[in-house]
């Protein structure tokens, strides 16, 4: 088997306190050692990772994978090849494929797909209802059975409170973490972006803050009265950070997200029409965005995903109310996560952890970490490389992204998915 | 990024005229004096002018609005252009065609100007980006956005009887969240510089954050009419009631519908406008309607001089030279 | 480029007073009773003011401003300054002089009186200009003219006005029309 020394690098490795200039040996697609050498190493192939940085794969928390269903916006593979360029080794991809994954016959396909593609590991997200259709319940024993994570409703509307009520207590039967996108669908009805100063120049149907804040307290009073383990995926309001905060305080089980777009994009964004900004949950305001970004130094916010929706040219090339919201996110996830250290918003730890331990501690996975034993799912980057995105040579097949003639400083070198490498700039 | 597209060229002068909003004060006078010559055409024997013979003018609507269309049409064929009618809510989008395949379509039948109509705002900016160079277009009302002619046939008819805008109080009363008539008023009346811009209506028929737009608030229709210049009422659309916006049509004229005593708070020389088409009873008396401070429909007649203008100003310089 | 004033405005004054003591002689000649005048705008309309009242025409004058006419206007765009067109006398069957101040290209005059025929048919057109000068590309030649001054190809004259009325000519003179 391929026997890897990584050598030269500053690892960090968030989820055992470590960030050192520390080697690492891989072998039989885990890691064998950190630091010292073990006996009689013979390596296949020696990565010199000097003046790198060696982390952890990413995890991305809450892809939208459009296989089956939709071909024409991504592939599993295109997109996990996209994924393993932007240094992501785990896909835990949401249920709204066509058709939904509700039953474990359709993530079994998924997982076929993605085995046999091999660029990055495919976990799925399940249903919690039928369909998605809110009504009634999907069967979660069976889809944990099949190996799902977790489940959700994306932001498809549930019929109801009660509804909810009974599919937080049902997943928690099987101690399954529920992802929350939680939006009150008639406060949102038709709105396409902030409800604020943009919306009413523009004449946009608006979304208010409160669309978000609504739905936010009543799952934290289901999460509180079933005890479910819930994690409120792509926050966009302070105010729904302020109330996250509170309930931790008093010992809520539960974590939060935020999407890499909404800690740099405002309202302010979308003006010119520009529906590479359309977005869902929309772009808020500066104090929001300033108040996500508070979150994530204080630990209230604990992963940064990518919210991952790649699209065909036609789905953003029409009036904007009548574009299809989203970004293709997966190549722009760390480059837009080191923007944040590069600006002071967090040091590089906490934004590797965001991306790594922190998405495998709200979903229970024994990933993103690096101590011997673990998957060697690796990302090495170079956190001097500047470069500029440009939408043409992005590997997925979605090239809808704002970032577009943005300038970054750090690049992926090489990602390594089970000990093997996925991707390398250096070939 | 800047996707904002220019609606004049490097010399100042008019390509597209999508939204009120980034017109200096010169441009919209000089689209208001170049009105006022068109308006002294109906006197003639002849009406049209061979301005812009040889051009195509594509009527583009979206949704449907006969009188907005047909004063569009009319004011292309005064100036001798030859005027094409698409209806695509009755055509080709139905059966799947993107509003993009449609422009290309039309496209090839060699139109100069496209006069959109869409109800997605910011569908004229969409199209605008899109057309083919030298192809000039005006927004006829995109969703809630804009709808910059009729914002310019109101100060047409304010400037005729106000003259200079400066000193101006106007007040405009009702559905402002659902309006693009609204929108593109309260930009063009602070851009030419009045004193003071009122929105009148209830909270639910409010922008977020209306401030913002540049106007002073108000609730109370008496209080919002005292000592106002101009008074200009919106229509107030039926499925307002439907979606809980209001109680009821009667509430909504005993609270703000414009009657001659309610009218007797604003200058006595106040003039009442409307967009059209009116709801007598609902958001204005007959009285009121049909009196003489009433120049509703003396905007109708603007309305023609002031599309003439604008399509002239489009079409002319450099825009007509890199299409022929 | 280089300016130099041509005329004055007494010398202006005296030609305009000939060119009166002409259009009487023609209209006699023509038998024309009871004429109306339009003059051109924006120089054409100042001569035309003089002629005018010299000339005691009882209808008000009229005043044309040809923009809307111009067959160079998807090249040159809309004139910033356009005025509003003004016939305050029924145009039908009317005797009418049209005065302008520079006779070139002759354009100015074809889009002036087809703007007089959207306005109704005129009886007859009498053409009256202050200057001829070279360059004409459609058949029109002024009834009665002023001044014939001898100008280059490069040379343009203008009337600047109207208090006082001055003839400009700007432009790189030499090779004379007169060569």
């Amino acid at each position: 088997m391929n026997r890897i020394h990584i050598k030269g690098g500053r690892l960090i490795d968030p989820a055992n306190g470590i960030d050192d200039q520390l080697d690492l040996w891989l072998a039989d697609g885990r890691v064998l050692a950190v630091g010292d050498p073990p006996q009689g190493f013979v390596p296949d192939q020696v990565i010199d990772a000097t003046g790198r940085i060696v982390c952890p794969g990413l995890i991305d928390l809450g892809v939208h994978l459009r296989e089956p269903g939709q071909e024409h916006k991504g592939t599993i593979c295109s997109e996990a090849r996209a994924a393993a360029r932007g240094g992501i080794t785990t896909l835990v991809c949401m249920p709204d494929t066509q058709p939904v994954i509700d039953t474990p016959a359709v993530w079994e396909l998924i997982r076929r797909r993605a085995k046999a593609c091999g660029s990055a590991r495919v976990l799925a997200i399940g249903a919690l209802t039928q369909g998605l259709g809110g009504e009634q319940l999907a069967e979660m024993g069976a889809l944990k059975q099949a190996g799902c994570v977790a489940v959700s409703n994306t932001r498809r509307p549930m019929a109801s409170t009660l509804v909810s009520r009974h599919a937080l207590e049902y997943a928690s039967t099987f101690d399954l973490p529920v992802i929350l996108c939680s939006e009150d669908p008639h406060l949102k009805a038709k709105g396409c972006v902030h409800e604020g100063a943009v919306a009413s120049r523009l004449g946009l149907p608006g979304i208010p803050a409160a669309a978000e804040t609504v739905a936010v307290a009543r799952d934290l009073a289901l999460t509180e009265h079933t005890g479910s383990r819930s994690h409120f995926h792509t926050l966009s309001t302070g105010r729904a950070i302020e109330m996250i905060r509170q309930a931790r305080q008093d010992g809520a089980r539960l974590s939060a997200g935020v999407a890499i777009h909404q800690l740099f994009l405002m309202d302010t964004d979308v003006d010119g029409f520009d529906a590479a900004c359309h977005v869902d949950p929309p772009l808020r305001t500066q104090s929001d965005r300033d108040r996500l970004r508070q979150a994530l130094r204080d630990g209230d916010i604990q992963v940064i995903c990518s919210d991952h929706q790649p699209h065909e040219a036609d789905a953003k090339t029409e009036p904007f109310p009548l574009t299809a919201p989203g970004i293709s996110g997966l190549e722009t996830l760390l480059p837009l996560s080191l923007k944040l250290v590069e600006e002071g918003v967090l040091d590089l730890p906490t934004a590797i952890a965001a991306l790594t331990a922190g998405p495998a501690r709200a979903l229970d996975l024994p990933l993103g970490r690096l101590e011997p034993g673990r998957s060697a799912d690796i990302c090495i980057f170079d956190p001097d490389a500047i470069w500029d995105l440009n939408p043409e040579n992005m590997a997925s097949r979605g090239k809808n992204t704002p970032f577009a003639g943005w300038e970054f400083r750090g690049r992926v070198t090489h990602t390594l998915f089970e000990g093997r490498l996925t991707w390398s700039s250096d070939s | 990024m800047n996707t904002n597209t220019s609606q004049t060229d490097e010399q100042g002068r008019l390509r597209h005229f999508l939204s009120i909003e980034g017109f200096r004060r010169e441009q919209l006078e000089q689209i208001l004096d170049t009105a006022e010559s068109f308006a002294m055409l109906p006197g003639r024997q002849v009406k049209k002018v061979p301005l812009l013979r040889g051009k195509i003018i594509t009527n583009l609507f979206f949704e449907n609005s006969t009188r907005t269309r047909t004063t569009f049409e009319l004011a292309a064929k005064l100036l001798s252009a030859d005027v094409i009618n698409f209806n695509v809510n009755v055509s080709a989008t139905a059966k799947g065609e993107t509003l993009l395949d449609t422009l290309r379509n039309l496209e090839a039948m060699h139109s100069d100007m496209f006069v959109v109509r869409h109800q997605a705002s910011g569908a004229a900016h969409f199209i605008a980006r899109h057309a083919a160079p030298g192809v000039s277009v005006i927004n006829a009302g995109d969703g809630r956005h804009a709808h910059p002619t009729q914002a310019m046939l109101d100060m047409f008819t304010i400037r005729r009887h106000k003259g200079d805008f400066t000193p101006l109080r106007v007040a405009i009363v009702g559905d402002i969240q659902h309006s693009r008539v609204a929108r593109s008023q309260i930009m063009a009346l602070n851009i030419l510089g009045v004193s003071e811009v009122r929105v009148i209506a209830p909270r639910t028929l409010l922008p977020a954050e209306a401030r913002s737009l540049g106007v002073h608030v108000y609730h109370d229709l008496e209080q919002g009419l005292e000592d106002v210049d101009v008074v200009i009422m919106l229509r107030l659309q039926k499925e307002r009631m439907e979606h809980a916006l209001l109680p009821s049509e009667h509430e909504y004229f005993q609270l703000y519908g414009l009657t001659e005593a309610r009218l007797k708070k604003a200058k006595p020389d106040a003039i009442v406008m409307h967009p059209g088409p009116i709801n007598r009873g609902v958001e204005i008396a007959s009285e009121v309607a049909d009196g003489p401070r009433s120049v509703i429909l003396q905007q109708v007649s603007h309305g023609i001089a002031v599309r003439m203008a604008v399509m002239s100003m489009a079409l002319g310089g450099n825009a007509g030279e890199a299409a022929s | 480029m280089s300016k130099r004033i041509f005329m004055q405005q007494d010398a202006i004054l005296d030609i305009v007073q000939g060119m009166a003591r002409l259009t009487r002689r023609h209209l006699e000649d023509r038998k024309i009773p009871d004429p109306a005048m339009i003059g051109i705008h924006t120089g054409g309309v100042w001569i035309a003011q003089l002629l005018h009242e010299l000339l005691d025409i009882s209808a008000p004058l009229g005043q044309l401003d040809i923009s809307f006419y111009r067959d160079d206007f998807t090249r040159i765009g809309m004139n910033p300054q356009v005025k509003p067109s003004r016939i305050p006398f029924e145009v039908e069957d009317r005797h009418v002089i049209l005065v302008d101040d520079v006779i070139q290209s002759g354009r100015t005059i074809r889009a002036a009186m087809n703007e007089i025929f959207d306005f109704g048919r005129p009886a007859s057109i009498t053409l009256v200009c202050l200057i001829e000068r070279s360059g004409r590309e459609l058949p029109i030649q002024p009834d009665i003219m002023g001044l014939e001054p001898p100008l280059g190809d490069e040379e343009h004259i203008r009337l600047q006005g109207p208090d006082p009325l001055v003839l400009e000519i700007s432009g790189r003179p030499g090779n004379r029309e007169d060569r």
